[in-house]
Order: structure tokens, then sequence, then C-alpha cells
């Protein structure tokens, strides 16, 4: 096998009849009862989404928190680069920053997009219409020193709760935050987010904004489904998962990948190259090989005459 | 007007005729649809294929019916849950027998004897109903598709794919889910089957044919195999024409 | 956090059951699954597969 495939034509061996389409329809009748049975018996999970007025009523303060990043620029949105913005270089796959050749082609302004446009709407409430005059008024660096002193307040009141937070110098942002807060308990957020389109198709913002909390990662891990968790092999409940992706996951929980900022770009790397060396098997001299050494083979054809052997 | 085709074996600058003449020889004749198969193939590895084939038209049949009734559909029908239970476990049928087809095909070396593109075909089909499943459940609209989706996308936009694939667009990933990748899947499938067909079933590591006895070889090892009667009928001339039935 | 009573009465609903070994975590499911495959392809290997009647005598009628 490793220098010249001296392989024989099949349609030279003896043959036997064999009722090709018979054993279709068997195959076919043994798993369409075996699939039946299953849902049957298992069904499939169905967790609903996450709407914007759950995670504000579940996690108001978080909502908060989320919001302030926003508008500071710390949250992961704000400070992801392309495809959403140029807010950094992305991550690189040895010295190729593909991230960054990708060019900004989904445009995403956390600040003006999950915050300040959604309170534009609202309406007979002046306190909020001066907060968004002196925001739009304020210099960036005043913005982003606002919303900086502000979030780490937060962290450090106890819960993150926004009425226990020292006074200090915030600017317009706790009457911005808090009011985000309450469009999200409306129910009325995640459309203003989307953009008010009569038919939403694309539900990116949305995510963004919904991603760039903690909620819908507590959520997740407390359903073993984060990434150092094996999280992509995982589904809800106790209902099977992807059991394939094993080997793409795995990468995530070992060094040098799990402390790398590059993790995602590298495990594609080597997902990239594992792939290709698998299609390209038949033409890697010493892995096609493998397979006459190992002698499984012996076992599968055990039963053919030694004449043909 | 003379409905005769153009006599076969004749040359002709016909582009009909050349792609008739090219779908023939694309398999043997007899192989298309055979009624026999290689005495050598006589194991139950050799069911995964067609297991795996079964499985498959359970996710298209499924998906048909998920797809008349629209994405929605199974979160408020119990009916229509059920049919979602049916996409889903088929789908892991699909990809269990998938695999185990795989790894006896591997420990076959089923690439040997000019197989390389059935090999290269299959391996490439694994590969792609990985992606289709992927979109599948970007496509489920609940609270997986919101952390797959978001998840995800680190690892699609990190190599620059995100820009051009929006694992955050549902309608995008519904409509390749639905039918870009399952007609680059079933081409492939197609391929797949096609390429077993023209070439047979690998036989064994080391068999030669009956025939291969009579005649001096250079491989050494052939020339210890004791010859012995065969239990089997060989092919006679007469029998050219319905070639023994290979899968 | 679990509101749909579709699907609660599937045994896969409530609580995961996880399973540890160092750095390796995976869900009994999966690894059922996992298991149940290498268990059916060595069956495939070793289970004999019928002869069935003589090779050779069986012809169909259209040959």
């Amino acid at each position: 096998m490793s220098r010249r495939d001296t392989t024989p034509d099949a349609h030279l061996f003896p043959t036997r009849p064999y009722d090709l389409v018979r054993e279709f329809v068997i195959a076919l009748a043994i798993v369409a009862a075996l699939t039946i049975v299953l849902a049957a018996v298992f069904s499939s999970p169905d967790r609903k989404a996450i709407t914007f007025s759950q995670w504000a009523n579940a996690a108001p303060n978080d909502v908060v928190a989320t919001a302030t990043a926003e508008l500071a620029g710390t949250s992961t949105s704000a400070s992801y680069g392309p495809p959403y913005n140029h807010a950094a270089e992305g991550q690189k796959l040895g010295p190729v920053p593909l991230q960054k050749w990708a060019g900004v082609r989904i445009p995403v302004n956390s600040a003006n997009d999950f915050v300040i446009n959604p309170l534009r709407s609202v309406t007979n409430d002046g306190r909020l219409s001066l907060a968004l005059r002196r925001w739009q008024a304020a210099t960036p660096a005043q913005q982003t020193a606002w919303a900086t002193a502000y979030g780490d307040a937060l962290t450090a009141a106890p819960n993150g709760d926004a009425a226990k937070v020292k006074p200090g110098v915030y600017g317009p942002v706790p009457v911005l935050a808090g009011r985000l807060l309450t469009l999200a308990r409306s129910g009325s957020l995640q459309g203003l987010i989307q953009g008010g389109a009569f038919y939403p198709t694309d539900q990116t913002k949305p995510l963004l904004f919904l991603s760039d909390g903690a909620y819908l990662e507590a959520q997740a891990r407390a359903d073993h489904l984060g990434g150092d968790q094996w999280g992509m092999m995982n589904e809800t409940g106790n209902f099977p998962g992807q059991p394939w992706m094993w080997l793409y996951t795995f990468w995530y929980q070992i060094k040098p990948f799990s402390t790398s900022g590059n993790a995602d770009a590298l495990v594609w790397g080597v997902m990239a190259v594992l792939t290709l060396g698998l299609i390209l098997l038949p033409f890697i001299p010493g892995l096609r090989s493998l397979p006459r050494y190992l002698g499984v083979h012996r076992l599968i054809w055990r039963d053919i005459p030694r004449a043909t052997r | 007007m003379n409905a005769i085709p153009t006599a076969e074996g004749a040359p002709s600058r016909s582009w009909t005729v050349r792609l008739r003449r090219r779908i023939q020889r694309t398999v043997p004749e007899g192989q298309w649809l055979p009624d026999r198969q290689p005495t050598y193939v006589r194991s139950w590895i050799y069911v995964f294929g067609v297991a795996t084939l079964a499985a498959l038209v359970c996710v298209l049949a499924s998906g048909i019916i998920l797809t008349i009734k629209g994405s929605a559909w199974w979160h408020v029908s119990s009916v229509g849950h059920f049919v979602n239970s049916l996409h889903l476990w088929s789908v892991e049928l699909f990809f269990a027998f998938m695999v185990i087809h795989l790894w006896g095909k591997f420990f076959m070396a089923a690439w040997r004897g000019r197989r390389a593109l059935t090999w290269i075909t299959g391996a490439v089909a694994f590969v792609g109903s990985i992606g289709t499943a992927f979109t599948g459940y970007l496509t489920q609209s609940n609270f997986d598709s919101q952390w797959i989706s978001t998840q995800a996308k680190d690892g699609l936009n990190s190599v620059g794919i995100g820009a051009f694939f929006n694992v955050l667009n549902p309608a995008q990933m519904l409509l390749w889910h639905i039918v870009l990748l399952p007609l680059i899947v079933g081409f492939l499938v197609v391929a797949h089957l096609i390429l077993v067909r023209r070439h047979g079933v690998v036989p064994p590591i080391d068999a030669l044919p009956p025939e291969a006895e009579a005649e001096p070889v250079a491989d050494e090892a052939a020339l210890r195999q004791p010859h012995e009667m065969l239990p089997h009928k060989m092919p006679q001339p007469q029998e050219i024409e319905k070639p023994g039935a290979v899968r | 956090m679990w509101p749909s009573v579709l699907f609660a009465a599937s045994p896969l609903s409530g609580r995961s059951h996880y399973l540890h070994w160092g750095v390796i975590q995976i869900s009994l499911t999966n690894f059922v699954i996992i298991v149940a495959m290498v268990v059916i392809f060595v069956l495939a290997l070793v289970v004999p597969f019928p002869h069935g009647r003589s090779q050779d005598d069986e012809r169909d009628s259209d040959r």
C-alpha cells in the first residue's frame, strides 16, 4: 500500500446474489422504527428563548451593568473589533490577522444601538430627555469617564445594586442605565434595538446585547454549556448533544488554548489541519498504511475463502 | 425524419452524445443497481453505509414536514414537537451510523484501488453534515439558538468567516440549513454512492481474484498462497455482459 | 426556567448528570451514546454474518 497500489479490480472476484433494494427497504424500516421509538420515549428539548423582559426581571442589576458597559465602551461587543467595529484588531492565526482582514461588515455601535437610540424613542420623560441631551453634548472622553466610573461603582456596590451605589461623578449615566432597565422590563427594548423593521429577520443586535450581559452565560453554564465545560458537545438537561464535536471542544480545555487570547483562531487552525488530514488520508504516507498494521481488517474478512485472500 | 440515435462508438461532435456516453461510462454496465455482490462482502460492518443512508432519508422526511408548517410550529404544537423529536433522533442515528461506517472503512483502508475520491466525498459529506446540523441548532428559535449562536460567532469571527456567514441572523441560517447545505451534502452523497457503484466494494487487503493465480505475479506474498479449488463459480466469458454485482 | 409541559414528560429533561475525569467532563447521555457506538462497532466485527443459501445456486429469474 505504501509503494504501488496493486489492489485488484473488484469485478474480478466471485460473486453471489444480493438484493440491494430489499436491503435498503429493510434498513429504512428499522431506522424509521428506531427513530419513532426514540422520539416517542425521549422527545426533544425546547428551552424557551430568554426575552429582555425576563432578563430584566430576573437580573435587573445585570441589565443596568450591561447598559453602563455599553456606554463605557467596555462591553464585549463594544470592544470586539471586526466584523462589528474597529475597537480591537481581533484574533490572529499565528501572524495572520484573518479577523481584521475580513473587515467591519456588520457595523454595530454598542452605545448608540443598544442604549441611546432606544431611549430616544421614549416620550413624556423630561428627566430622560435632559440626560440624553447632556450625554450628546459631552465629549467622548467625558462620556467614557462618567460611564467607567459608574461601572466601577456598580461593581463595588453590594450585589451590584444601583440603589446602593456610592455617590460620585457619573453624569447622566445612572438615569440612562436605569431607564433602559425600565424599557427592558416593558418588553419593548428588543424591537427598539432591532431597529423597528416590520419583518425583523436579523437578530444580530439583540443577541449581541444579550450576550454582553452575564445572565445568558450564567444560565448556560448552569447547564454545562460553557466553552470550558466541553459545552459544545452538550445539550440542556440530559438530552443527547453533539458527541461528534468532542475533538473541536477538547482543545479549549487544555493549554495553550485555554489561556490564549487567540484561542478561537488557534483551535480553528488546528481543526482545519486535522480535517484536511482526514479528507486527504489516502494520500498521506504512514497514516494510509495504518489499517494494514492495525489488523482489524483480519477480523472483518476472516470468513473469506482462502483462495481469495 | 430518422430518430435512430448515433451508433455507440461512432465518433461524434454532439455534446449530447458525448455527455450520454460520459454518463454511461461512469459506472460499468449493469452496475448501477446490480443484483450480485462479491463474496468477500460478508460482515455486519457493511450495513452501516445503508443504515446511514436510511437515517438520512428519515432526517429529510422529518425536515420536510417541519418545513411544511414552518420553523416555529414545533413550539406551539405537540404534533410539531413530536416531528421535531423525530428530526433530532434521526440526526443522532445518522451521525452514529456514519461514524461507525467511517471507522469500518478506515480499518479496511477502503480508499485502495483508485477509491480515494470515494473516501474524500464521504469525509467532506461528514464535515458538511456537521455544518448542516450546526445551522439546524441555530434554527431552533429557543435558548439553545441564543447560546450556540453567540458562542459560535467568536470562532467564526476569529478567522474572518463571521463577517460573511452571520450566525446571529436566523433568516440566513434557516435558508442555509434547509436549502444550501442540504443541496451540497446531497450532491456529495450522490457522488459518493455513484463512486461506490463505479469501483465496486473494495477487496480485502492483499486479496487476489481467482484468475490471478493462473498468471505469473510479481507479488511474492501471492505466490505463497496455496492453490485451492474455488468453492465459488468463477466468472465465465459469457458473464462479462452481466458482471458480478458489487456495491 | 422549564415552562413547557410538552417535554416535561421526557425522562431526559430535568437535572443533568455529568461524569468527570480530570479535564474530561461528559454528560451521561453522550457517554452512553459513545459507549454504545463502540460496542455496536465491535459487535459488527465479531458477530458472524449469515452465509445464506449456496451462493452460486441462487440466480434471479431474469438472468
